[in-house]
Formats: C-alpha cells, sequence, structure tokens
C-alpha cells in the first residue's frame, strides 16, 4: 500500500499506509467525532463523495447508508485517493423557483419547487430550504423520484414558527430559494420488493411517506404496504380521499387515517396512529418500518415495533425536530 | 478438544457476523425484561445497539476498545438509581438466552459469561 490523500473541504491529509482514516484525521487534529475505534459505536461516520468507499469500511451500516458511500473512518483504509465529507454535510447546491401553493388543510401548504438542476435524491429524504436572509428549515420531499427538477413540500404552519408563517403568508409564486442536498435515511429501497411495509406518521409526516408510498408503487412493490397517518382531529388529516384512491387502485396499499380525539366518521379510526397500527398487525417480523413525526411518537413506536418482532435495522425513522413551539 | 481448539473463542461463536445476529436477539430480551427495562428508557435506540454490540463483541472474546473506567462512567447514574447485582445476574442470563437462541453449545457460553462477569465490578461502580 501506499499513501493516499485524503480531501476533507478545504482540508487536504495525507493517510500514510497501513493507517486508518480515523488515525490520519486525529494525526491531523481534524475535529470529528470518534469513541470505539472498531466498527461498533459508529460515531466516525464519513461520507464519499467520489465513489464507492472500501467494503470493508462499511460493515454493520444501514443499507441506506452504504448506498450513499457513507463509511466508518476507523475501519477505513484508503486504497486511492478519496474526497470525504463530514456526516451532516449541509452544503446549499441549487436553487428553486416556487410554482405553486396550494393549501392541504387549515394549518398545512403544499408548496412545489421548480429546480435550476435535477438532484439525485430518493423518495422519503429531506433537504434544507433556505431564504435570502438565511432562515432555513428542513422539509421533506413529499413525491417521489420521478421529477427530478421539481420538489414538493407540506408545510405545516406551527406556533410561533418563523419559517412556516413566512413559507404560508408571504412567500410567492416565483420566488427562489436555496436547496440543499438530499439528506435522510428514512426512505424506500426497492432490495426487498416482497416484504411487507408498515408506515406510521403524525401530522406532515404524511409528506414523506407519501413519496416513499408512491415511489414503492411505481416500482412495483409487491409486499403489502400499511399506511397510518395519524392527527389529534379531523382538520388535521389531509389527502385522505387522495390515498383511499391510491388503496383503492393498488390491492397491496391499505390505508388507515386515525384521529387520537373525538368520535371519528366512517372510514377513520379512533386512537393514535401507532397504537391502532398495532392492533391491527401484530407480529412485525420481517416487516420495513418507516415512521416519520412528533419525536414522542417517534421514538415510542420505534420501541413498539422492535418489540414487535421489527429488526432494528429494518426500522427507519425521522424525528421531526421543530426549532419554534411544539408540534401538537 | 476437537480441532477447533487452535481457534480463539471469537472465531468459535462467528465473529463479527454472530454479533451482528446475537445483538437484535439480546436487546429485544433485555427491553421485554421488566426487571430492567427502567433503565433503557429515554436511549437513543441505535446509539444503544452499538453499545450492546461493543458489549457483545467483547463478551464475545472479540476486540474490547473500551477501560473499565468507560464502564464505571456509563454506568454511575444507573447505579444512583439503584444499579445492582440482581439487575447485572439479570443481565447475564439474557446473555445466555441469546446464544442458547442461537443453538450456541453450552460449553461456549460458559466462557461468555465468564467474560462478562469480569465487568460485574465496573458496571456496579464498586
Amino acid at each position: 500500500m501506499t499513501e493516499q490523500k485524503i480531501q476533507l473541504g478545504d482540508q487536504s491529509i495525507v493517510c500514510k499506509p497501513d493507517e486508518t482514516l480515523l488515525d490520519a484525521l486525529l494525526r491531523e487534529n481534524v475535529d470529528i467525532s470518534h469513541s470505539c475505534h472498531q466498527g461498533a459505536c459508529q460515531s466516525c461516520m464519513l461520507r464519499s463523495l467520489d465513489g464507492i468507499p472500501p467494503v470493508e469500511a462499511q460493515h454493520g451500516l444501514k443499507e441506506g447508508l452504504k448506498k450513499q458511500n457513507y463509511f466508518l473512518a476507523c475501519l477505513c483504509y484508503p486504497q486511492q485517493a478519496m474526497r470525504i465529507a463530514h456526516r451532516h454535510h449541509t452544503d446549499f447546491m441549487t436553487h428553486g423557483t416556487v410554482i405553486a401553493k396550494q393549501a392541504l388543510n387549515a394549518e398545512t401548504l403544499l408548496l412545489t419547487l421548480e429546480l435550476d438542476e435535477p438532484m439525485d435524491y430518493y423518495a422519503g429524504q429531506f433537504v434544507n430550504l433556505q431564504r435570502d436572509d438565511g432562515l432555513s428549515r428542513s422539509y421533506s420531499i413529499a413525491n417521489n423520484r420521478i421529477h427530478s427538477k421539481q420538489l414538493s413540500f407540506h408545510i405545516r404552519r406551527l406556533a410561533g414558527g418563523r419559517f412556516s408563517a413566512w413559507a404560508h403568508e408571504d412567500l410567492n409564486l416565483g420566488d427562489r430559494l436555496a436547496v440543499s442536498e438530499a439528506q435522510g435515511l428514512c426512505y424506500y429501497l426497492p432490495d426487498k420488493p416482497d416484504s411487507p411495509l408498515l408506515l406510521i406518521g403524525t401530522g406532515s409526516g404524511l409528506a414523506p411517506l407519501a413519496g416513499i408510498i408512491s415511489e414503492a408503487l411505481h416500482q412495483g412493490h409487491k409486499g403489502d404496504i400499511y399506511l397510518y397517518h395519524g392527527s389529534r382531529d379531523l382538520n388535521g388529516l389531509y389527502w385522505v380521499e387522495e390515498m383511499q384512491a391510491l388503496a383503492e387502485k393498488h390491492a397491496n396499499f391499505h390505508y388507515s387515517p386515525c384521529i387520537s380525539s373525538g368520535e371519528p366518521p366512517e372510514h377513520v379510526f379512533a386512537g393514535r396512529a401507532n397504537d391502532v397500527a398495532f392492533s391491527q398487525l401484530t407480529n412485525l417480523k420481517g416487516f420495513r418500518i418507516y415512521l416519520c413525526g412528533h419525536p414522542d411518537m417517534v421514538n415510542n413506536t420505534k420501541r413498539q415495533a422492535f418489540l414487535k418482532g421489527a429488526a432494528l435495522a429494518d426500522i427507519y425513522a425521522d424525528a421531526f425536530h421543530v426549532a419554534s413551539a411544539s408540534l401538537e | 478438544m476437537s480441532e477447533s481448539s487452535d481457534k480463539s473463542l471469537f472465531e468459535q461463536l462467528g465473529g463479527a457476523a454472530a454479533v451482528d445476529a446475537a445483538v437484535d436477539i439480546f436487546y429485544r430480551r433485555v427491553l421485554n425484561d421488566y426487571k430492567i427495562n427502567r433503565f433503557f428508557d429515554n436511549t437513543d435506540m441505535d446509539q444503544q445497539a452499538a453499545k450492546q454490540k461493543a458489549f457483545l463483541t467483547m463478551a464475545f472474546g472479540g476486540p474490547a476498545n473500551y477501560s473499565g473506567t468507560d464502564m464505571r462512567t456509563a454506568h454511575a447514574k444507573f447505579v444512583k438509581m439503584g444499579l445492582d447485582d440482581s439487575h447485572f445476574d439479570a443481565v447475564i442470563d439474557h446473555l445466555a438466552g441469546t446464544l442458547q437462541e442461537l443453538n450456541v453449545p453450552e460449553a461456549l457460553i460458559k466462557q461468555v459469561a465468564a467474560i462478562a462477569e469480569t465487568t460485574r465490578d465496573d458496571v456496579l461502580g464498586r
């Protein structure tokens, strides 16, 4: 082996033969989180920007991470020069123009952007949107991958939410926003077309789930797909008719809207979305699980799903942490 | 001893792949045990699984890259919550139960339990 040149942002270092990338970075005093040095804690995760990293450096990572060329610095002996990035690499890469605004319900806006250049993303990932003065927020992509230049988002108005209030009231057709590269690990993977999928979301957590479902159906997913969308009351639900229509069109897609308070009308379930889901699906062995929305719901449901037999590696979660007041 | 006698315990158990197979079973058993699962509330499950993986790797005779001091520091807050020998025993039982589920021979399970046992005083802060 020979020395390999490593580029991290504007820093350039050399990794010596028989030295792990983590050791090289630490030797050069690069600030990188790390702990176990043996591939267990995954705190030194980095991303290769110019191709597939050494396969042994991806040991133990989730499939989604592997596909995006994430790897562990402590297991990595570079075989060639590498360009790498920190795990939370959030450069704004392009701009988008607002081409549609539509109310989904009293508190949620469907915003559609036309990007200046096509973006590579997976259905279910999120981007950061940034306005002129630098204020930025993360929003999940609500469409499938067919539209590489058009992204839609569900923007829920939050109490005291500066970005969401501005998007609802003052953002106009033709306005421009900076858009980061797509991030996040909660997305559809076509590698197990027969496995059942369970998707549980609250509020605008429907956005990434709708994108994932649309992508799965587009790719001809054969396993059953169960969607549980929850809100406190009927006012918080949206796309009910669209999802019902989709369920009528695809025999393997099952849609259950849920409200946690009040008397539900026909075809709507009483109770929290996760409770309704687990009362109907009792054994989750072999399921792939997607959870999006309120952090408490996501964390509790993750645990419930695991205890009901889902493998931890098959649980994909996206907790919506908000900058302003609580979601619900 | 058979021809496998020159292999390390970690190799006999199946190495990193065995750890991968064991971690979900072990963690699920621990979370389902009402005697100890309160110590696992409010933890990030992925981080927790990574820690369990490091622990299993060590107990399986694989590389251990954390010290007794790390074990003490990590468990200090649980000792304050009342962590004692009965809880440690329960975890050791789940470790053995996990390996039984995976059809690991009793002789190897005893060796794993013996390695895990060496962490008792550090975990309990003694």
